[in-house]
């Protein structure tokens, strides 16, 4: 698959997305700046596929980053508790503070994304047993555990069907004012280029990098702060959108290979178009309502995701 | 210590559990809070034992110590059971009502999950069980972001009633369901006995076992679903308590350090009696918390789980 | 007597045993060799029933041994693999005792006790019986093994490259041993052997195999000469007598 016809599949599906919803917009209504459907258009439209597009990009770039660091194609944010320390996060702000600000919200998130990943990535380093099928399983249990801590706190404080219906991982409410957290996954992306030399080099192993010069611990730290800063950003206005980082790194990485700098623009454009697919298909299957993202995510991402469990072994390994 | 002197501490610690929980504070009402009482110890013991074994047998077949059945993916069924029943029939039909019918129908649902994705998918050669149990685990993601979208569309009331019954509780169970529970249960154990020898000699891995005479692939497929019929009874009699066993099987080997499943089940039996009976004591008595037992044990277990990755992961470094 | 029809095994699409036959000699060491990736360890694993072979059969006393009673068959062959990682932790007593498990089903028997105390004499653990495996050298816990596929006592003993990591005081020790169990016990011994002198030194009979399927099949004494190694190994292999043994000197040869 070339480039061109990623990003040409982008841009059509993004036009797609701008003319999807409960108020019919056509293209004509747009000549006239003062127009309702220009208001909806800028407040609404717009700012959703501005989202899907940081969101798409952002969660895949930070799957490709994690397996590179990891040399486990299957550890991704859903599969290492990123997502899930960094919702426990939030709840653990809301609990903390009475009036909770959304600074302290992203701080606290950020925070426990950070420490959750990096616990996890600890372990794995260490532990004897690297099978490529066992460590995303253990990860899974590991983002589980944290969910139940979270579960607990949230059912001691009241918080369940509150915290669960926030994080459902929607653009529905992405409209102005709401979802421009999510920018600051810009420059993190554009570091992960810039780094992906250096990632690829660190995946090698401690021992091999320290051998090329390089500083491993700066480069591990580098990348899993990275990896937080987008699941905050994505957690924190889109919700949980799960399997995104572990499936799109991985198609590519089946045409493309692992060469960082080479597949980093390929996945990236293919997160767009995956995650444009899904949103697409959650707003017509049941028009006017819309299906959260996150579940025709789970839906397709699950099937695809067992489909390579079960093909794709000798790939894998 | 001799193991049989710790076993009879552990017996001694867990009538002590017992008749502390039954006798105390009675005054007055003992005709009628004593068979109550006693109706939920009941349910504890069985629980206790169900999950003890369930998690030592599969950790054996599994050859790992930090796994627990939970991975394969039936608690996420009996989600989505009970999600389902609600969000269609909803709290007041006679599928929530009729303890019975709803016990059936979780319990069929929970069964024919493992049944299905065992019987047909099981071949140890082929599919290594670790890929096995990713797929299980994959199918639970799959089904529980289907459920976790209908639970944002069920109403607060409703929710409410479905969440209390998707977290574990032993205070409020029907003796004629402990009846059955137990029958399943005899069945189920009647075949555990028999293959306890043949569990020992499983801990020397596949191909000591299969050099020893054991009918490696067919037995490990009789303890997975032996596990799911053992979990699948306890889920549906008490709701999930998903870590609890992992940390009764991991102190039963540190306490009785021994390879013989025999020992090493009814240790974790004991433990697991003695964790709930005496927790649910301290929980109604002593704290009185509003909290469920259920919500405490998965908080700590989850800690513990954490404890074990890290110790695992030390021991390696 | 063990005899082997037409084996296959494909891993995917790559075969790695193709048509194998070959009868294996009672009463003697048949050594397995021949370079990497020939399937050596591949066509033991089916002989033992750890792998189920795509075609062809292998036959225990003119029984196909996917047929065998699982139980039955373990009295006759035992299998020892390469990697013996255990989860439990075992004294070297009780991991031999495992061995009679085909026979008692976990319950010991004076006999049976018997059996485990000559085994652990026989491999000279008898001192260190009650110490964890997790305590001993890579060489002390292969001879526990092997000392529990002894208390099998079983005619027909099967190990995959038992000199694996071991120096070579243990390496010859365990070579010495299995030809005792041949020649004073009457065993039969299967083995993949990496090196080529240990073949050439102990074993009755060789096998070589090379892209999975079999080049040599004979005597020892046919098949450790310059020619018919040149065929298995594509190398000039030299060989030369020494106290009766032929040693081949491959260290300095060109190709």
């Amino acid at each position: 698959m070339r480039l061109w016809m990623l990003i040409i599949a982008a841009v059509i599906l993004s036009f797609i997305s701008l003319f999807i919803g409960a108020i019919d917009i056509k293209p004509s209504d747009l000549l006239n700046w003062d127009s309702r459907e220009m208001q909806i258009f800028l407040i609404s439209r717009v700012p959703r596929l501005i989202a899907i597009i940081l969101a798409g990009v952002g969660m895949s770039i930070a799957g490709l980053i994690m397996q590179s660091l990891s040399r486990n194609k299957f550890v991704s944010p859903t599969t290492a508790g990123t997502l899930d320390a960094a919702k426990l996060g939030i709840l653990i702000s809301m609990l903390f503070f009475t009036n909770v600000t959304y600074t302290q919200q992203v701080i606290f998130s950020f925070a426990f994304a950070l420490i959750g990943t990096l616990l996890f990535m600890q372990i794995l380093d260490r532990i004897k047993f690297k099978d490529v099928i066992f460590v995303p399983l253990i990860g899974i249990m590991y983002g589980n555990i944290l969910s139940s801590i979270t579960t607990f706190f949230a059912y001691e404080a009241d918080l369940l069907q509150n915290i669960s219906s926030w994080l459902m991982g929607s653009f529905t409410l992405v409209i102005a004012g709401r979802y421009e957290l999510l920018y600051l996954s810009i420059p993190a992306v554009i570091l992960a280029y810039l780094y992906a030399n250096k990632f690829t080099v660190a995946g090698m192993g401690e021992d091999f990098a320290k051998n090329l010069g390089l500083s491993y611990k700066f480069v591990l730290n580098i990348g899993l702060i990275l990896v937080a800063i987008i699941a905050t950003t994505v957690v924190l206005t889109v919700g949980v959108i799960p399997f995104l980082g572990l499936i799109v790194p991985n198609i590519v990485s089946l045409y493309m290979g692992d060469n960082l700098r080479k597949t980093i623009p390929h996945t990236a454009v293919l997160g767009i178009v995956f995650l444009l697919i899904c949103d697409i298909i959650g707003r017509v299957i049941i028009y006017p309502y819309e299906i959260p993202v996150n579940v025709t995510v789970a839906v397709i991402g699950s099937v695809i995701f067992l489909i390579m469990l079960i093909r794709g072994r000798a790939y894998a390994k | 210590m001799r193991n049989s002197t710790k076993l009879i501490i552990l017996t001694v610690i867990a009538l002590i559990c017992i008749l502390l929980y039954g006798f105390y504070d009675i005054k007055g009402g003992f005709d009628y809070a004593f068979p109550r009482r006693m109706m939920r110890v009941g349910a504890m013991v069985i629980t206790g034992f169900a999950i003890a074994y369930s998690t030592v047998v599969f950790q054996t077949i599994t050859h790992n110590r930090i796994l627990t059945p939970s991975v394969m993916g039936i608690d996420s069924m009996f989600e989505v059971v009970q999600t389902l029943i609600f969000f269609f029939a909803g709290s007041v039909s006679i599928w929530v009502v009729n303890q019975y019918l709803n016990f059936a129908v979780s319990i069929v649902a929970m069964i024919l999950f493992a049944l299905i994705l065992y019987r047909f998918l099981f071949r140890a050669d082929k599919h290594p069980i670790y890929l096995l149990l990713l797929i299980g685990m994959i199918l639970g993601t799959f089904l529980g972001s289907l459920v976790s979208f209908l639970q944002v569309l069920i109403d607060p009331v409703e929710y409410l009633s479905l969440q209390s019954r998707l977290f574990a509780s032993f205070t409020n169970i029907k003796v004629e369901l402990l009846y059955i529970s137990i029958g399943i249960l005899l069945l189920a154990f009647a075949y555990g006995y028999r293959i306890m020898g043949q569990l020992d000699v499983m801990s020397l891995g596949r191909e000591n076992a299969i050099n020893l005479g054991i009918n490696y692939d067919r037995l490990v497929l009789n303890v997975l679903i032996l596990s799911s019929v053992l979990i699948a009874t306890s889920t549906a009699l008490v709701g999930p308590i998903t870590f609890f066993g992992l940390i009764v099987a991991n102190l039963s080997y540190q306490f009785l350090v021994t390879y013989k499943h025999s020992i090493l089940i009814l240790g974790a039996g004991l433990i697991s009696v003695i964790a709930l009976v005496g927790g649910q004591f301290i929980v109604e008595h002593i704290f009185e918390m509003n909290t469920t037992l259920s919500v405490i044990i998965n908080f700590v277990g989850g800690i513990y789980f954490i404890y074990l990755l890290l110790k695992e992961s030390r021991a390696a470094g | 007597m063990i005899e082997i029809k037409g084996l296959t095994k494909r891993f995917g699409n790559k075969p790695v045993v193709e048509d194998v036959s070959i009868k294996i000699q009672p009463g003697a060491i048949t050594s397995f060799i021949g370079p990497n990736g020939a399937g050596k360890s591949t066509l033991l694993s089916m002989v033992s029933r750890l792998l189920d072979a795509d075609t062809g059969e292998v036959l225990l006393d003119k029984n196909d041994v996917k047929k065998w009673k699982s139980d039955e068959f373990a009295k006759r062959v035992s299998i020892l693999k390469q990697a013996n990682f255990l989860n439990v932790r075992l004294t070297i007593r009780e991991l031999v005792s495992f061995g009679r498990y085909p026979y008692s089903k976990g319950r010991l028997t004076t006999e049976d006790e018997q059996f485990v105390d000559q085994a652990i004499a026989y491999m000279n653990l008898t001192d260190m019986q009650d110490k964890f495996l997790d305590e001993l050298s890579g060489g002390q816990k292969q001879r526990a093994f092997i000392a529990m596929v002894i208390a099998q006592d079983t005619e027909y003993i099967l190990l995959d490259e038992p000199l694996n990591n071991l120096d070579m005081k243990h390496s010859v020790q365990i070579m010495k041993i299995l030809r005792k169990l041949v020649d004073d016990l009457g065993k039969t011994v299967v083995i993949v052997l990496h090196d080529i002198n240990f073949a050439s030194v102990y074993s009755d009979n060789i096998v070589a195999l090379k892209n999975g399927r079999v080049v040599k099949d004979g005597p020892t004494n046919e098949i450790i000469n310059s020619e018919a190694l040149r065929e298995i190994y594509d190398m000039n292999i030299p060989v030369q007598e020494q106290n009766g043994c032929r040693i081949c000197v491959y260290f300095n040869s060109h190709s």
